[in-house]
């Protein structure tokens, strides 16, 4: 009969507009589906509804200028963006910072880290059909944005790094709320699992679902979890370690299968391994000065300067062209997102609009961070 | 295999390009236009470079020339190399598309052309990604760019 039916009545494609105000969007982004009943044929994107032209504006600012707009950039990994471009400027200069400050950037930014992840989590879910894990990832997240307001004065958009170190020493509280946030989460983490991964009908919802191989993750330019979910290697921490991430001890996690379970799996187990880093260096905060004298006016000497750190969604860049003036003749952000975002077409390929929704979670896009 | 290794590997193949910068982090070269998909179709399927992995593209205006810098990654040897490659028509800027080699590039030249007006031939679909459809108002990341409301120095 379903023979029949397939080979007797054609069925027209059409197009339906998903977004710019779509919740399961994460933001303004809009996509173009062609359809075939519910099965997705193409998906297009149409990007730009937040693009605030950041890399121009970058043009007229000086390099200490440059830093607070990088939070805009991916809000959730704001503190690891303004440690690219502290680091970039940093290492053109030769600017040589403390033990101390190294250690503050690397706890900060897995607290960064920790923090997106479970808003991601939290969101998954929701996007799924599973409400109550927004509740739970945020009581989580309530507590890190607690820690980020005592010592940087601001809970999303923490403008912490400096050229040269920090902008203030840590408030005295700071071990000890780390401290009572790890055992919290350590007691939390498990019951994660418990709640979603475990899940029945999350999985069917997830596993085997928006494959996309090793070879083509690489070719479109896949980073971060994401990429990890495929069995990229490709952990910016580890292959070109950057502040204090040579002295500690972590795995870079990836699996192989490549579907949308393999990229939940990756971020819930890379919380373990930012948990264990913060375990590690909590304790061993050395002394020292939380800022290094640099000069007022920064130029930097002709050339081109590259600078890559691992934020929560991946592999982030900042390229910069100087021709040696105080302000940059080109800056370029490298977004994760956007290289994460144009791999959607292949993966969701023949399946449902209720399993791109799923996708588009699991590949955990900030649209901020794509418009730029 | 470090930068002068790869330097010395380039130049025995290819001859009309400057390379620098083995001092540096990563290798800088300079290739007219017409070269560009072979030195990077060399480049990424070299079984000892394998530089597979497109970093990133970014468009650029230098003045009198517009141009496109791609940075690749090795996968293998974790290096990373930036391609300049320069065209001097400011009217009709052309470089060739390679989508085809790096499929991660495809978007990238949207906004390239988008933002700098550079045409990549070969393209199939040149259309404005960030922009609204009906955009004539030239192009905004060039230097000679000006908008009173938009953009104050």
């Amino acid at each position: 009969m379903e023979e029949y039916l397939t080979d007797q009545l054609k069925t027209q494609e059409y197009f339906l507009n998903m977004g710019p105000q779509h919740p399961a969007t994460h933001g303004v982004l809009r996509l173009l589906l062609k359809l075939d009943g519910e099965i997705i044929r193409n998906v297009d994107m149409d990007l730009g509804y937040i693009h605030r032209s950041i890399e121009k504006m970058c043009e007229r600012d000086t390099y200490k200028q440059i830093i607070h707009l990088t939070d805009r950039l991916d809000y959730l990994s704001s503190h690891i963006n303004n440690e690219a471009v502290c680091l970039l400027v940093e290492k053109a200069l030769n600017i040589e910072v403390t033990d101390r400050i190294k250690v503050i950037r690397t706890m900060m930014d897995e607290l960064t880290r920790i923090s997106s992840h479970v808003l991601w989590w939290g969101v998954m879910g929701m996007d799924i059909g599973a409400l109550t894990t927004f509740m739970y990832g945020f009581r989580e997240r309530e507590m890190i944005n607690d820690i980020f307001e005592e010592t940087c004065g601001a809970r999303l958009t923490m403008n912490y790094n400096v050229i040269g170190g920090l902008r203030y020493d840590l408030h005295e509280n700071f071990v000890k709320r780390v401290k009572d946030f790890i055992k919290h989460f350590k007691k939390k983490l498990p019951e994660y699992d418990k709640l979603l991964s475990n899940n029945v009908i999350f999985r069917k919802r997830l596993e085997g679902i928006g494959y996309i191989s090793k070879e083509d993750a690489v070719a479109y330019g896949l980073n971060g979890p994401t990429a990890r979910g495929s069995g990229v290697s490709c952990d910016i921490r580890k292959i070109h370690p950057y502040s204090a991430y040579d002295r500690v001890d972590f795995e870079e996690i990836t699996f192989p299968e490549g579907d949308s379970y393999a990229r939940y799996k990756v971020r819930i187990q890379e919380m373990h391994q930012s948990l264990s880093i913060l375990e590690q260096l909590v304790d061993k905060i050395p002394e020292g000065e939380y800022k290094v004298k640099t000069k007022a006016v920064i130029k930097l000497p002709e050339g081109d300067y590259l600078q890559r750190v691992e934020s929560a969604r991946g592999d982030f860049g900042v390229y910069v062209k100087s021709d040696g003036q105080k302000f940059p003749y080109r800056v370029k952000f490298r977004s994760p997102g956007f290289a994460n975002l144009t791999a959607l077409n292949k993966m969701s390929e023949g399946l449902k609009i209720a399993d791109l929704v799923a996708i588009l979670s699991t590949i955990d896009i900030v649209v901020p961070d794509i418009d730029r | 295999m470090n930068n002068t290794d790869i330097k010395n590997k380039i130049e025995n193949k290819f001859s009309e390009l400057t390379i620098s910068g083995e001092d540096k982090e990563f290798l800088t070269i300079e290739i007219p236009k017409n070269s560009l998909k072979k030195l990077l179709s060399f480049l990424k399927n070299d079984e000892e470079l394998k530089f597979d992995y497109l970093f990133a593209l970014t468009g650029i205006d230098f003045g009198e020339e517009l141009g496109v810098i791609y940075h690749l990654e090795s996968t293998k040897t974790r290096k990373t190399i930036q391609i300049t490659v320069k065209t001097n028509d400011r009217n009709k800027p052309e470089i060739e598309t390679i989508h085809d080699i790096f499929p991660a590039a495809y978007f990238n030249e949207i906004e390239a052309h988008e933002f700098f007006g550079i045409k990549f031939k070969g393209h199939p679909d040149l259309k404005h990604l960030f922009l609204p459809e009906n955009w004539d108002k030239g192009y905004p990341m060039r230097k000679d760019y000006t908008d009173i409301n938009m953009l104050i120095r």
